[in-house]
């Protein structure tokens, strides 16, 4: 077994690595908001966010806030040229017409079929969806970015989830700490591992059988 | 035509108890702040609230529900940096959630603005959020019916408003408004600045007058953030 694994950083470096110039991408709230940091040199991609903007830049200095120009996370942004702002039926006409290139959002779970659970651990406290389950439709591409395990150590790429389902058959690629991993007819087809851990290792912490289609390439990220 | 009335306390005087009330708004951004104090001040209790989120910290929709005057709110997220008013009745069970995934939330206020009583998405599919729902195929995919939301009343913040009701808003101010001028039968309007009719340019009318009801000039208006960071108390 071994220690190394991606830092936070690094997976939203890999993500970010597969968002070509000129996409549209919506980021999850939290940790995949990280991957608006890594765009590669020459690459653009436009921002939107539930709320109603597309072409939002980051955050404006601590003073320079304005408060009505937030985004799904509610932190303050700013606007890069060739914004523009739309009522939330547009914004998510946009998520479930097809619209956008890439969804990037984090799971608790991820099954082979393409099953996401994102939105909550059970049934006790107060529910809150926000606009999970309508991106999970829609986008070109949905992919999660996660660690490979929870912080007990149980696997998180699973063979069905027993969290309650944000969406079905939904997820395209899943960016982990450990590999990268499509998710093709219903089962996981291993693309990408860190060239520290094996084939058995990683298979053991994954709960679903991790398929092999092509050479799988050496996960090589810089230090962040 | 002049849709201009003289008060927020007169604005909302007409909601009676029980009515379903939408009001604008997402996170920090386009909260009519003045017309829901005055609706505090009024009284009126029972209320549904149609809103993407259900209140932060004292004030605003918060304030409401600590006041006692919600029974059940419509909304995607209840969550907040302060939920303590939300959280409170609910898990005392004193206040009724419906949860509505955002984009679905957004499309039933439409929807019910433009009179379609139903429609069919892909949102919430095989989730414990489409439980009861009818579905139906469509070229191959399954898809949720979900239903048209209408309103008795809209609370709604605008920058600009004319009289004869047309608005612009601020950036993200926007969210949920335009849609809620239309699915409301009676829709009320603050706005930062009213000018005569013609003084929008028609080409950046983002909500046609014939939506809105009735408006009322608050100029400078609290903004919801601002108050929750400042810790501010309603009333």
């Amino acid at each position: 077994m071994t220690d190394h694994k991606l830092s936070n950083a690094q997976i939203a470096w890999r993500a970010a690595q597969d968002i070509h110039d000129g996409a549209y991408v919506n980021l999850g709230i939290g940790f995949p908001e990280k991957v608006a940091q890594y765009q590669p040199e020459g690459r653009q991609a436009i921002f939107h966010t539930e709320n109603g903007i597309l072409g939002f830049g980051p955050s404006p200095a601590a003073g320079q806030e304005d408060w009505d120009l937030i985004n799904a996370g509610k932190r303050a942004v700013t606007l890069n040229p060739g914004a523009s702002f739309f009522h939330h039926a547009d914004s998510f006409a946009m998520v479930r017409g097809g619209h956008l290139d890439v969804a990037i959002l984090g799971a608790y779970q991820v099954a082979q079929n393409g099953d996401l659970a994102n939105w909550r651990v059970g049934a006790k406290g107060v529910p809150a969806v926000g606009g999970a389950m309508d991106l999970v439709h829609g986008a070109k591409r949905v992919a999660v970015i996660t660690d490979h395990v929870t912080k007990d150590g149980a696997p998180k790429l699973v063979e069905k989830c027993i969290f309650p389902l944000t969406g079905l058959a939904c997820v395209t690629r899943v960016y982990t700490s450990l590999a990268v991993v499509d998710i093709e007819g219903g089962r996981f087809v291993l693309r990408e591992k860190l060239p520290q851990i094996s084939l058995e290792d990683l298979q053991n912490l994954t709960d679903a059988e991790l398929h092999i289609t092509d050479p799988v390439i050496d996960l090589i990220t810089p230090e962040l | 035509m002049d849709k201009t009335i003289p008060s927020a306390a007169a604005a909302v005087a007409q909601i009676p108890d029980g009515a379903v009330v939408m009001i604008g708004g997402f996170g920090g951004a386009g909260a009519p702040i003045e017309l829901i104090h005055a609706l505090i001040d009024h009284g009126a209790k029972d209320l549904t609230v149609v809103n993407n989120n259900a209140g932060n910290g004292r004030i605003g929709i918060a304030a409401m529900i600590d006041a006692g005057l919600v029974a059940k709110m419509i909304c995607s997220f209840p969550r907040s940096s302060d939920p303590r008013a939300f959280n409170e009745k609910y898990l005392a069970g004193e206040i009724e959630l419906e949860l509505v995934p955002q984009g679905t939330l957004a499309e039933r206020i439409r929807a019910g603005g433009a009179g379609i009583p139903g429609f069919y998405t892909p949102t919430g599919v095989g989730t414990e959020l489409a439980i009861g729902k009818p579905t139906c195929d469509f070229d191959g995919r399954t898809y949720l019916q979900e239903r048209w939301l209408k309103a008795d009343f809209a609370l709604i913040k605008a920058e600009q408003a004319d009289r004869h009701g047309n608005l612009t808003y601020n950036k993200t101010a926007r969210n949920f408004s335009p849609l809620m001028c239309a699915a409301a039968q009676t829709t009320i309007v603050q706005a930062s600045q009213i000018v005569e009719a013609g003084m929008i340019d028609p080409e950046h009318v983002i909500t046609p007058g014939l939506f809105v009801d009735q408006i009322i000039e608050i100029p400078n208006p609290q903004q919801e953030e601002l108050l929750i960071r400042a810790e501010a108390v309603y009333p």
